[in-house]
């Protein structure tokens, strides 16, 4: 080419190069210098093991990822990290004081349903960005509407709905089922949604018995010596954490296991402190890794991220709740990018609840979609498995893993839980 | 028949479990005249150490048997290090104050004992409980039980066996009963009363651990766990009558069979069980079973 | 001017600031004080016990029946007055006391302590367990109630809630200091001093720390209905002998000595509580601790006895 054409081409990718990098660099129009938002988990209390710190851990490790690929709409990321443990009344105060001291944009967490249920209105009133994160009640959504205040994790139903197709596909021939549950809030919905969704697959199944320990009892004799000597030919318990494990122990030794198929609904403790030949399902299909679920990048990503800070274990099991987290900030970033996209500008509050109402957004664990609750709930598949020893591996991992997909497991839109069971599960799409 | 003895085992075995829980408090309160609210917090010190030691060293093969002992050393241990340092450096400044006052100084203990305990074992689980598995298991009425907890009632009837012999049959029982009876006299008798209220906090310091470390194996360790184990010592002793062993003992028995038949009888009310004893009983004989109605002085 | 005069002006002029607060600070800061006010009625009944030497940690049990009181009229009612709910809890707090005081009020020193504690926990274990009456573990939402039928928007209703919150803390403190230089509230103190000399000179003591009771019992139960209506949301929690604890460290931390010291107290606590949760959240339990170790060993009488040696010394 002549001199001529070769300056203008030249200018031209100069003019280019410059107006390329400009875009990067700005963020967009009205953006703030960082975006804040309070992290709310258990760091203290029994249910800080199993839940709560693994969840803040992953919370900060993929706020740190998500900054250095630039934050949202180049806005870094800056977490508040706060204890979830305390009465209502001191939930609540810490969830104002984020909010009105720390001025944080968005508030996500809470693993406890009681505080699921009393936050809601007050990120209503407040009109703060409220993203519900591990906690399992359906009532959230079936029970009013809350224009701020989302869920990225699916609720209960998934795991009761599913343990009861899981046993049926591990036992079809299953007669009699008996239930040990906490008696609080969790234990009593557990079971519920269980042994409904149970008897409505097949109608002859029998309860046999349905025990109710106090939460954290920790002394479980004399519910394994009834459950011995009734010899129910499966055994559900929604125990989570130290109870779990201790149970899972005592029934081990006691040759529970050997007279009764027992099932977990949520992998609230390490694999490695349970028993080979329990059933367990974990909240989601976090940790028990379907092969189609080996091959996304992200959860590869996060594992690898997760073993370089905290250590991981040869089975590279992480806590469901840790996934949830990281469904949450996945969540909050589809719905930022979207409200940008649709403002053309950093977006108010009110845009960006708008633009979470029925988002879709990777994950770690797969495509989640907000589908339910008017767009505000997420649903998630079921994942199910053995539990079983690895001697290669010298740690305990899963097997015989089945996963149901979310429109198996979760209630269309509108529909109130329990009542979509009763009704034998009206637009299931199971396989 | 078979519904029976299945609950009278298990009733006793949580009867067990409850008297070695709840020794340490009635003992101290018998001698001190004080409600040890750190209490809960010396059972989980004892536990978590003898878990920690367990799993160090007695975690399997060979050195399994080791563990029993190594519990035993844990309990000591606490009992000897945090039982004289609490007593002398802080209890005995408030001997002289209120009963309010002296509640509340351990209370303040057992909030500060509760985040050091958290600080030096972290919020995960531990579960040592290969002392517990080891001992494989028994068919006792139709039904397996694992032999562990057996050993729990023989380290409980140990316990209060002990306790019993030394306060009735030897001249140190003699002291503590002087001290417990009239601190005064037995201040004008010659006795060192500011030394056996040392001894016998340590003495309650160390069961206390030995109920946490004996127990360690049965289940998991979490944060927290000091604090379920207060309140249902309290009501166990209260039951029993306040300062009385032979009364936590039967407590215990009461509180552990109630429980039991609520389970097979009457699942739900499991939760109840415990506090409804409690108020039953203290309605109607208000210093236990076997409690001494305090004589007001004028 | 007499000082009679001079301490009711006082007492108005702080009484307009403090109406006045909500339009000066933060609204963190007034949902502190909200929260600290309404405790502060719990505490006020456990520091009237307190001064009959009647250690109670079982308080939580009004505490929480009046919450619930409240909160099954707004589930199986639709009540949503605040008036009639405040009423509902104090009713249930004199009622429950007044009841459970029949046999409790007999008995003294640890075993009333116990007592109270027993009841509490049967409270909670009745709360949780029947989950379908009351929620269990999920609790009950307090929403939107209103004033005197009319309803405060999202933005008032913050204010209107610390102004009856104020207003009504006001109002008991002053019944509580009348009930307490009242005769029964004499033959309390010498109650404490020596129950047995009372019974000597011919009052009966039962019925003082019967009456006693009762009323803290309502105090309670009101303070109850009011947290309800000011965090939104109650548990079963309410009753659990932690929240008891933490009245009993209130009472304390404030000091006996006077019916304002347990509101002085309830905020600083609040404070202190939320502070070292933010600054660490890990060793928060130690922080009240210590905190409570120092008020035993160098301030017996609480925070209220500093007060008390300021205004002393600036009387000299």
């Amino acid at each position: 080419m002549n001199r001529h054409t070769f300056a203008v081409s030249s200018l031209v990718a100069i003019v280019l190069c410059g107006f390329l990098a400009a875009v990067r660099a700005a963020p967009v129009a009205g953006a703030p210098s960082e975006l804040k938002i309070g992290v709310v988990a258990f760091l203290s209390g029994p249910a800080s093991g199993p839940f709560g710190i693994p969840s803040r851990n992953a919370a900060e490790l993929w706020i740190d990822k998500i900054n250095k690929e630039g934050g949202i709409g180049g806005v870094k990321l800056v977490p508040v990290f706060t204890d979830e443990a305390g009465p209502a009344d001191k939930v609540v105060t810490e969830f104002r004081r984020l909010v009105l001291d720390e001025k944080v944009s968005a508030v996500m967490g809470y693993i406890s349903s009681a505080n699921c249920l009393a936050v809601p209105p007050v990120a209503d009133e407040l009109k703060v960005l409220t993203i519900l994160s591990d906690c399992g009640t359906d009532r959230v959504f079936e029970e009013g509407k809350h224009p701020y205040v989302f869920r990225t994790n699916a609720h209960t139903v998934i795991d009761g709905v599913g343990a009861a197709r899981y046993v049926l596909a591990m036992n079809p021939n299953v007669k009699t089922i008996a239930g040990v549950n906490q008696d609080y809030a969790w234990g009593r919905d557990s079971w519920e949604v269980f042994q409904r969704s149970i008897r409505k697959l097949k109608p002859n199944v029998k309860v046999v018995d349905a025990l109710w320990p106090k939460l954290f009892a920790g002394e479980y004799s004399a519910e394994i010596s009834k459950l011995l000597v009734e010899k129910p030919d499966v055994v559900f318990t929604s125990f989570w954490g130290g109870d779990l494990v201790t149970f899972a122990g005592q029934a081990k030794a006691r040759g529970l296991l050997e007279s009764s198929m027992v099932v977990v609904n949520n992998t609230g403790s390490d694999i490695k402190d349970l028993a080979p030949g329990m059933l367990i399902g974990s909240r989601g299909p976090h940790g028990i890794v379907s092969p189609e679920m080996e091959k996304n990048a992200l959860r590869k990503q996060f594992i690898e991220l997760y073993r370089q800070k905290y250590g991981l274990a040869p089975n590279n099991y992480i806590a469901h709740g840790a996934y949830h987290y990281i469904q949450a900030l996945q969540g909050l970033r589809a719905a930022y990018e979207k409200a940008i996209k649709t403002a053309g500008r950093w977006p108010t509050g009110e845009q960006v609840a708008a633009a979470f109402e029925h988002v879709e957004f990777d994950s770690p664990s797969g495509h989640i979609a907000m589908a339910i609750g008017g767009g505000h709930q997420a649903i998630e598949p079921a994942g199910y498995a053995v539990i079983k020893f690895d001697p290669a591996l010298g740690v305990n991992t899963f097997s015989q893993i089945r996963v149901f997909s979310a429109r198996c497991v979760n209630p269309p839109d509108g529909m109130k839980s329990l009542d979509w069971i009763d009704r034998g599960f009206p637009g299931a799409q199971c396989p | 028949m078979r519904l029976l003895t299945v609950i009278a085992l298990d009733g006793l075995t949580y009867a067990s479990w409850l008297f070695l829980v709840s020794a340490g408090l009635t003992f101290t309160y018998g001698v001190l005249r004080v409600l040890n609210l750190a209490h809960g917090n010396l059972y989980a010190l004892g536990a978590y150490l003898g878990a920690t030691l367990v799993l160090r060293y007695a975690a399997g093969g060979s050195t399994v048997a080791l563990g029993y002992g190594l519990l035993f050393l844990a309990a000591v241990v606490i009992g000897v290090v945090a039982g004289p340092l609490i007593e002398r450096l802080f209890l005995r400044r408030v001997y002289a104050r209120d009963e309010e006052v002296q509640l509340l100084l351990t209370f303040s203990i057992s909030l500060i004992l509760e985040d050091v305990v958290k600080l030096t074992w972290g919020v995960s689980p531990i579960f040592a409980e290969t002392p517990y598995s080891f001992l494989g298991r028994v068919r006792l009425g139709g039904v397996n039980y694992a032999w562990y907890p057996f050993l729990l009632t023989a380290v409980a009837l140990a316990v209060g066996g002990l306790l019993w012999l030394v306060v009735t049959r030897t001249r140190l029982g003699k002291v503590l009963q002087s001290v417990i009876t009239d601190r005064e006299v037995s201040l004008t008798l010659g006795i060192d009363v500011p030394r056996v209220y040392t001894w016998a906090f340590t003495a309650g310091a160390i069961l206390a651990a030995l109920g946490g470390a004996y127990t360690a194996p049965m289940f998991s360790l979490v944060p927290g766990v000091g604090a379920d184990v207060l309140v249902t010592s309290f009501a166990v002793i209260a039951i029993g009558g306040l300062g009385s062993i032979g009364g936590a003992a039967l407590g215990a028995l009461v509180v552990g069979l109630a429980r039991s038949a609520a389970v097979y009888l009457f699942p739900e009310l499991d939760l109840f069980a415990i506090y409804l004893m409690m108020a039953l009983v203290l309605l109607f004989r208000p210093q236990g079973l076997f409690g001494e109605v305090e004589v007001r002085r004028i | 001017m007499p000082p009679r005069i001079r301490a009711a002006l006082a007492f108005f002029g702080l009484l307009a600031v403090l109406l006045a607060l909500p339009f000066l600070l933060s609204g963190w800061v007034l949902f502190l004080l909200t929260v600290a006010g309404a405790k502060a009625l719990a505490v006020l009944g456990v520091v009237l016990l307190l001064r009959g030497k009647l250690l109670t940690f079982g308080h939580a049990l009004y505490y929480a029946a009046g919450a619930y009181a409240a909160g099954m009229a707004v589930k199986y009612w639709d009540v949503h007055e605040m008036l009639v709910l405040l009423a509902l809890g104090l009713l249930a707090g004199a009622m429950l006391s007044a009841l459970l005081g029949l046999l409790i009020a007999r008995y003294r020193a640890v075993y009333f302590a116990l007592l109270n504690l027993a009841f509490s926990m049967v409270l909670y274990g009745i709360l949780l367990k029947f989950y379908a009456v009351t929620g269990g573990t999920d609790g009950i939402g307090i929403a939107e109630p209103t004033l005197a039928g009319w309803r405060p928007g999202a933005a008032s209703l913050r204010i209107v809630l610390y102004e009856s919150t104020l207003v009504l803390v006001a109002l008991l403190v002053y019944l509580a200091h009348r009930f307490s230089v009242s005769p029964a509230g004499y033959v309390l103190r010498a109650i404490r001093d020596n129950e047995v000399r009372v019974e000597y000179v011919g009052t009966s003591v039962w019925r003082i720390v019967y009456l006693t009771y009762v009323i803290a019992g309502a105090l309670a139960g009101i303070a109850g209905a009011l947290i309800g209506l000011s965090v939104g949301h109650i548990t079963p929690d309410l009753a659990f002998w932690s929240q008891s604890g933490e009245f009993v460290f209130v009472a304390i931390l404030g000091g006996t000595g006077s019916v304002l010291a347990p509101v002085v107290g309830s905020i600083l606590f609040e404070f202190i509580r939320n502070y070292a949760f933010e600054l660490s959240p890990y060793t928060w339990q130690m922080t009240l601790g210590i905190v409570l170790l120092v008020i035993i060993f160098f301030l017996p009488g609480g925070v209220w006895s500093l007060a008390q040696t300021a205004a002393r010394r600036g009387a000299r």
